[in-house]
């Protein structure tokens, strides 16, 4: 029986295990090609210099906002005309949206921006529990500090690394990162980086015409430019794109291919539904069975007993006939009185002896018993 | 039993006192900085590496190995392994003071502890994975509070409350499987929505599935290795039906655990086999992933085949330990070593001490608390009043 309990307890778990990867294969998302007036810029490594001014750009118009200026008007702003910092990789962080990094190649220094790349199927939304990151039709993906409950699953989602913390703040820590200016574009005003490149290296427009300008591009000079236009596809395309002199891994761009974030967990969480159907009724099942198995085996218990303490009872009987008889020949009553008591007694012991499990679930298997007893 | 109290009582200097004062003080020291300070001041964490020891281990360890909760219940009630019986309560007690300190770390991890039923109360993120595990743990520690409470309405001689609750039993112990099914799994697809970030070796698709398998026997392992430490603790403590209910156990979970874990090997190496991921076996992350998977499950797993084949307890409970050792790997591994494995070195996470003593802090509150529960209330015995109407 032990046996048979075990496998019980092993189909229900694999049944269970099965189900997930296929339902995580088998997931289909509706595919999703971005909202058609979205814009976004499209920032071109070929033109870019490496000035500094996009940053310099960002701090004008957002600087208010960032956590070690915003409370402190006076802190020191940083020093972007400072060029030496392009010597060492650096990232965005709680207090800087926007970076622009050198990269040695074959073709000389190549320089690329980093920000929010304001994804089509943002992960950082996808990912947050409270939704408080939003993909806008309009192409931004804007943030709602107020539901921010602070897990930053978002920062280990993005697959671009782009949302930072702010890790200083006991009371009110925040997530940060580039907004696309998105109060601006509103008000019909370029991105703050964007008015200040001083190369044309960075375009503001309608993402689809965005991708048109950067194919043009490349078409007309297929010696400047590497075929790929990054964003166009990854993870299901983002509102911010790149044009590159070389390969853009080597801009140390991420390795990413076209699945959304999404979809990527769609799947697992279609398997939820499958969980919360199947395994009641499966457990329920399963409890059945062995409260069933119980039951019938209490109840044969019972029978057998039953069975035995009818059978004393015959004999006893017939033991009593025979000793009455025989008391009657001997006329001795003390006799009689004595075999009575004698078969009351024998239908006691027996039904002790066959007595049920007093607790319902004082049951325990041949296999069970053997198994505590051998190792005690 | 009584000699043993009255020796504590006299002397509270005994070093196991001394030690645990100090990792409350020093845990309280800690807390008042990072509520003060911010998160910032006592932990390593930043912007690439948003995620440290408070995760890895308070939450995804945590979670784990509280696993014990439901693989014990739903051996007893559902699949009527009735020798199990005197280990419930113990294995309900660990799962839901494990669960309620997962709860408390989040605390000191997330940025605004004062938001975190915002998922659940203000704005339902339906899409995040972390929502689903956050609505799954919030449940099950309901659930697990109500499964523990006739220890309590027995202690305090309720027992109105105590007949109220007892009907409810099966259809919690359903739900409880329910939710630790989904919540389990969930941890591992937490994951999932970083593949560009996640060493090859230790993502997958599956990893849902794997980290449900595993705790299965995570669950089982802990109780066996939680028994070893309560035998030594609490031995007086214990009735002689869990004393003599406290192998079977054991053999029969090892046993489990056993199969368990092979099935579980087989899907880990199906899942390098499908994604084609065998290359990086003879990488040094290669290398990690053998220890891991044979050293830490493998190992265990024939340990525990060897025990039950030959009875033999002691074996099992080697095995246990390993098996338990091997889980903790396995979910640093995935959160620490394979998560951003493309980073510099001087980019990687490590934590800062004072994120171990958080750690350090929580487990000490929990072993005292279970402690304390164990001499007050009934849960390693039964209770005289109650003994039949388990
Ligand atoms: S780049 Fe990152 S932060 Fe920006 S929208 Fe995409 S996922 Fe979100
Ligand atoms: S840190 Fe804030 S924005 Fe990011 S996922 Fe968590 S709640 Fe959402
Ligand atoms: S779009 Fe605005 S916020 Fe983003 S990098 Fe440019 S200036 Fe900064």
């Amino acid at each position: 029986m032990q046996r048979r309990k075990f496998l019980t307890l092993m189909s229900a778990a694999g049944l269970g295990a099965a189900l997930s990867p296929a339902s995580a294969n088998a997931a289909a998302t509706t595919s999703f090609n971005g909202h058609p007036e979205a814009v976004g810029v499209l920032h071109d490594s070929v033109r870019c210099i490496g000035c500094r001014k996009c940053e310099e750009g960002c701090f004008k118009v957002n600087g208010q906002d960032l956590p070690a200026f915003k409370n402190d008007p006076s802190a020191q702003r940083p020093d972007f005309a400072d060029l030496e910092v392009l010597n060492k990789k650096r990232r965005t962080n709680c207090n800087t949206y926007t970076v622009v990094n050198r990269y040695q190649t074959e073709k000389g220094p190549v320089y690329r921006k980093l920000q929010c790349n304001h994804c089509q199927e943002p992960a950082c939304a996808s990912a947050c529990f409270v939704k408080a990151f939003v993909k806008t039709p309009e192409g931004p993906v804007v943030y709602k500090p107020e539901l921010c409950v602070g897990c930053r699953y978002c920062m280990v989602a993005c697959p671009f690394y782009v949302p930072t913390y702010d890790y200083g703040s006991a009371w009110n820590p925040l997530v940060y990162k580039c907004t696309m200016c998105a109060p601006r574009i509103a008000k019909g005003q370029l991105p703050g980086c964007v008015e200040a490149c001083p190369k044309e290296a960075l375009v503001f427009g309608k993402r689809t015409d965005l991708i048109n300008i950067a194919r043009e591009r490349i078409q007309k000079n297929p010696e400047l430019y590497d075929a790929k236009v990054f964003g166009e596809s990854e993870m299901g395309g983002t509102n911010w794109l790149y044009l590159s002199p070389v390969q853009h891994t080597e801009l140390a761009q991420p390795e990413l291919g076209k699945t959304s974030a999404p979809e990527l967990t769609s799947g697992a969480l279609g398997a939820v539904a499958m969980v919360a159907g199947i395994w009641p009724v499966l457990l329920g099942g399963a409890y059945a069975i062995n409260k069933r198995r119980t039951k019938m085996a209490q109840e044969e218990a019972k029978e057998a007993v039953t069975t035995a303490v009818a059978t004393t009872r015959e004999e006893a009987e017939a033991k009593l006939q025979k000793a009455l008889a025989k008391a009657e020949k001997d006329k001795d009553a003390a006799v009689a009185r004595e075999v009575k008591k004698a078969r009351e007694e024998a239908i006691q012991e027996t039904e002790a002896k066959f007595a049920p499990p007093q607790a319902p679930d004082g049951e325990s298997t041949p296999e069970d018993a053997s198994g505590k007893e051998g190792d005690a | 039993m009584n000699t043993h109290d009255n020796g504590a009582k006299n002397t509270l200097l005994t070093p196991g006192n001394v030690i645990t004062a100090i990792i409350l003080l020093v845990g309280l020291f800690i807390t008042v900085l990072r509520f003060t300070k911010g998160i910032g001041s006592v932990t390593a964490l930043d912007d690439n590496n948003p995620w440290g020891i408070w995760i890895s281990f308070d939450l995804l360890c945590g979670v784990v190995l509280a696993a014990g909760g439901y693989t014990t219940t739903s051996a007893y009630y559902l699949f009527g392994l009735k020798h199990f019986r005197s280990a419930v309560r113990p294995a309900i007690t660990s799962a839901f003071l494990g669960y309620a300190f997962v709860v408390f770390a989040l605390h000191y991890d997330v940025g605004q502890p004062w938001r975190l039923v915002y998922p659940i109360f203000v704005s339902q993120g339906t899409t995040s994975i972390l929502f689903e595990v956050g609505l799954c743990v919030f449940l099950y520690v309901t659930v697990l509070a109500i499964e523990f409470s006739p220890a309590v309405w027995e202690w305090l001689g309720i027992k109105k409350l105590r007949s109220l609750v007892l009907p409810l039993t099966i259809p919690l112990t359903i739900l409880g499987v329910i939710l630790s099914t989904m919540h389990q799994s969930s941890l591992g697809a937490l994951y999932l929505i970083a593949p560009s970030k996640m060493h090859p070796l230790w993502y997958s698709s599956f990893i849902p599935v794997f980290f449900f398998i595993s705790s299965m026997f995570a669950g089982m392992s802990m109780v066996i290795f939680e028994g070893i430490l309560a035998h030594k603790g609490l031995h007086g403590k214990m009735d002689a039906l869990h004393l003599k209910q406290a192998d079977g156990v054991v053999l029969a979970f090892g046993k489990a655990s056993a199969f368990v874990m092979m099935g579980y090997l087989f899907i880990r190496f199906y899942g390098v086999a499908m994604d084609n991921n065998f290359k990086y076996l003879f990488t040094g992350y290669g290398l990690w992933f053998l220890v891991e998977t044979i050293g830490f499950v493998a190992l265990p797993a024939f340990l525990y085949a060897m025990g039950a084949r030959e009875r033999n307890v002691s074996l099992m409970k080697i095995a246990a330990v390993i098996t338990v050792l091997g889980v903790v790997l396995n979910r640093f591994n995935v959160s620490q070593v394979a998560f951003n494995y493309q980073l510099d070195a001087s980019e990687r996470y490590f934590p800062h001490w004072m994120e171990i003593g958080v750690s350090v802090f929580v487990v000490t509150l929990i072993i005292t608390a279970y402690r304390f529960i164990c001499t007050k209330m009934p849960v390693m015995y039964e209770h005289p009043e109650y003994k039949d109407a388990h």
